[in-house]
């Protein structure tokens, strides 16, 4: 570790004034796009398969732990099917936290925010009956929609008027979401009749999302949220680089009191670019109780909120990036579940292995030290501290 | 702070000059209604929801049983005490309201806030019987960790590098701690989360002083980094080795003498090793920051690390420094989770305390004192949910849960306006 760093700090020449907004603006250079995350993802593995060899496996176990978490992210279709289904919440929530970044803001927010939408959208679904699917299912994901930007709103709307630094609120917003959820699950609202534990009421089968792949094997769960997601990033990429309202939120991310000085308010666009993550949370957590749980059970968000904050980073906040950065964990996450089963190496070995590659991502020297890779990159800025 | 709260408002000139303008003067007017109001809420929770409720007397214990002075309970009429627990407020509301405490109306909240908070426990204990005292002393085992986290924070900010990492600190050491003190005893233990501790901070301080990494980017990995790793070795082999995970705890050490004061003895003089640890620590940190050579240095390059290189002062090297001991200090804290405590791992057991940690550090001002102030507040609420849970009010426990971040919120947004951090915080440092 400090070998290499040592010899690090003198070689690279990281470019200050090329912040990290900029980067994720102008990055298309095809470095900086795709061979430093490729790298980022290799080195990431590899260390992974020494963390598992310390546990005291042999390196065999832990070929037999890759191969199974290959074969369970793309080796069937059933297991394509996974990771697109895995996928499909994490483009939604990643394209939230990629959002927030592009205004300067640091959204941790989203695993709250996907509860709360979570939780509107199940009530959607289960309070009213009779309606036709096409007015049901739009109007569950509404809810949820609605119920994820009310979260996003709070730390928007304090951050703006207040200056209370949105890292702390959100996160605090997600243990009061949590254990909200926990609450509403035990009222009568909620509550599955006849049951003690905490366990919502089912969807109507008119809100719940059809199975895209259905017809050929009922047990394929990719459902209609991934194109409701593909969308959702194709309206983002337009808001963002084709809407005044999108510059407005660059502006601001990239310089505030500049953005300021031209006019533009901070106050509406740290609420609104809250209030739209909020919303694209809330409809990720819409689309998990919709077209995969059919219920809400507590803590049903199960860290999707965290693992966006990186796909959202692997992405570089350019929409489409996050879409394939998405690609890449919802594999890891259904790769990772095979693994836990057929190679016994616990999943949470997935999570460490996200946050390496966030490390080599915002870090690009240390992977062209690691490589020798001439031109580093430099190193990611999104924030001033408590200030901005 | 570089938000102005509202757009196209002068803000900024008058924060320079100090004057008052109208605008502000009436902004404070509104501010003080606004404040007057909601304290009259409070009363007439207290008033019309509260005292209906109660009935008998509320009796709070005042010592343990086997102390060598005791002291008798305190019983009140809980239904007669409610009632002038809602005339002080409703006075202080109507005071505000049409006065104004102006420069003192943070204090006069904080009195009705605690105000509120006695009729709750007058109320939640009608007819029963509550020992006060064994709340006080889980107020400060439990204000612990997050003075040490704050403390833990203010070390690291202080030379200006951003550590929200705290949470991932605490993990770490509570994790090692009880692994090292299952094999090796519990002094190993301690100094193993000390060291862990360290180590994350040595993994902060290479990624924000020579890689200029965001800072709370990194902050954000070593939480997700260690809350992986945690569970997964705790899954892998932990689970399977349960004498892994069987840490011996640290007993109270009473101090004689001391220790046989009512009230305060039990409180502070009757606890932990990691509990005199943190008394040692606030003090000590308090000394060395403001009252030495490094301290001076370490809190000049947080201020303005040109300047200080300027003068000859290596940047790097304060903040490489100030930030493993800062990791030392959140590991040491984690090591309260295991060792302190339980004796055993859960996975994620920390749960949120190194973010209010975090918070207690903002609202003390990034003064180790503050802090420690602050994270009375927080203990104080984290062993008043505790409690309530036990003695099953009314108010779901799930609401209960969720007040120290709620309080958490509330102070961030009603101060952090006013906290001014160290100029350079969160800015990486390059020598030209």
């Amino acid at each position: 570790m400090t070998t290499t760093t040592v010899k690090g700090t003198e070689s690279p020449e990281p470019k200050p004034s090329r912040s990290f907004l900029q980067q994720l603006t102008t990055g298309t250079d095809w470095k900086s796009a795709a061979l430093i995350p490729a790298l980022a993802v290799l080195t990431a593995l590899i260390i992974g398969v020494i963390i598992i060899m310390l546990t005291g496996s042999s390196f065999g176990d832990a070929m037999t732990a890759y191969w199974a978490l290959l074969q369970g992210s793309v080796g069937s279709l059933k297991a394509i099917s996974e990771t697109l289904t895995a996928a499909t919440p994490l483009i939604l929530a990643g394209l939230s936290v990629a959002i927030a970044f592009r205004a300067g803001l640091f959204n941790i927010g989203t695993e709250g925010q996907l509860l709360m939408g979570g939780m509107f959208a199940v009530w959607a679904g289960f309070t009213f009956v009779g309606l036709p699917f096409y007015i049901h299912l739009p109007l569950a994901l509404l809810a949820g929609v609605v119920g994820g930007a009310i979260w996003g709103f709070i730390p928007g709307f304090l951050k703006a008027k207040t200056g209370a630094h949105e890292v702390i609120t959100t996160i605090m917003l997600n243990y009061i979401a949590l254990r909200l959820v926990d609450f509403l699950l035990k009222t009568e609202i909620f509550q599955r009749e006849g049951r003690n534990d905490p366990v919502s009421k089912t969807v109507e089968a008119s809100a719940q999302l059809p199975l895209l792949l259905g017809w050929i094997n009922p047990g394929l769960r990719v459902h209609l949220g991934l194109i409701v997601a593909l969308a959702a990033a194709a309206f983002i990429h337009w808001l963002l680089f084709r809407t005044t309202t999108g510059f407005e939120f660059r502006a601001v991310g990239a310089n505030p009191k500049a953005a300021q000085y031209a006019g533009m308010s901070i106050t509406k666009t740290y609420v609104l670019v809250m209030v739209i993550g909020g919303a694209l949370a809330g409809l990720a957590g819409a689309g998990q109780v919709l077209g995969v749980l059919d219920r809400a059970t507590p803590g049903f968000s199960s860290g999707l909120g965290f693992d966006a904050i990186a796909v959202a980073l692997l992405g570089r906040s350019n929409p489409w990036g996050v879409v394939a950065a998405a690609v890449l964990f919802g594999g890891l996450s259904a790769g990772g579940q095979q693994m836990q089963v057929s190679a016994d190496v616990g999943i949470d070995l997935i999570s460490v292995i996200q946050a390496l590659i966030i490390i080599f991502v915002a870090a690009p020297a240390l992977i062209s030290a690691i490589y020798r890779l001439k031109a580093p990159v430099a190193s990611t800025q999104i924030s001033k501290g408590w200030g901005s | 702070m570089s938000t102005p709260p509202i757009d196209r408002e002068p803000i900024e000139s008058y924060e320079i000059t100090g004057k008052r303008t109208k605008e502000l003067t009436r902004r404070q007017i509104k501010k003080a209604r606004i404040t007057g109001i909601v304290m009259f809420a409070l009363a007439a929770v207290v008033m019309f929801f509260l005292a209906p409720a109660a009935a008998g007397t509320s009796t709070f214990g005042l010592s343990f049983a086997e102390e060598s002075i005791q002291l008798p309970p305190l019983s009140v009429p809980s239904q007669g005490s409610l009632w002038v627990l809602a005339m002080v407020l409703g006075f202080l509301g109507a005071s505000q309201f049409f006065r104004g405490f102006q420069s003192k109306t943070t204090v006069i909240l904080g009195i009705a806030f605690a105000v509120f908070v006695f009729s709750l426990m007058v109320w939640a204990t009608a007819g029963e019987e509550f020992s006060l005292i064994s709340m006080l002393v889980s107020t400060i085992a439990r204000a612990t960790p997050i003075a040490l986290g704050a403390l833990s924070g203010i070390l690291c900010e202080r030379s200006g590098v951003v550590n929200i990492g705290i949470e991932g600190m605490l993990l770490g050491g509570a994790f090692t701690g009880v692994v090292m003190g299952s094999l090796l005893g519990g002094w190993v233990g301690l100094l193993a989360a000390t060291v862990t501790g360290g180590v994350l901070a040595l993994l902060l301080a290479v990624l924000a002083v020579n890689f200029r990494v965001d800072q709370i980017i990194i902050g954000v990995v070593i939480n997700i980094l260690v809350l992986g790793l945690t569970s997964f070795l705790t899954a892998q082999v932990l689970v399977k080795n349960p004498q892994f995970n069987d840490a011996p705890i640290f007993q109270a050490i009473k101090i004689p003498v001391l220790g046989d004061i009512p009230i305060v003895g039990p409180m502070f003089f009757d606890q932990t090793i990691i509990v005199y640890g943190m008394f040692i620590l606030i003090a000590s940190v308090t000394f060395l920051l403001f009252r030495t050579r490094w301290g001076l240095r370490t809190r000049s390059v947080g201020e303005n690390p040109k300047a200080a290189d300027s003068l000859g002062i290596k940047v790097a090297k304060v903040r490489y420094l100030a930030v493993i001991y800062g990791g030392m200090v959140g590991g040491f804290a984690g090591a309260w989770f295991t060792l302190g405590t339980v004796g055993r791992f859960d996975e994620g057991m920390t749960g949120g305390r190194g973010f209010i940690g975090l918070a207690a550090m903002i609202v003390g001002g990034w003064n180790p004192v503050g802090a420690f102030f602050a994270a009375l507040i927080f203990g104080f609420s984290d062993s008043l949910q505790q409690k309530f849970a036990v003695i099953e009010t009314p108010i779901p426990g799930e609401f209960l849960a969720m007040a120290p971040y709620l309080v958490t919120i509330i102070i961030v947004a009603g101060l952090v306006g006013r906290a001014r951090p160290p100029a350079a915080d969160g800015q990486p440092y390059e020598k030209e």
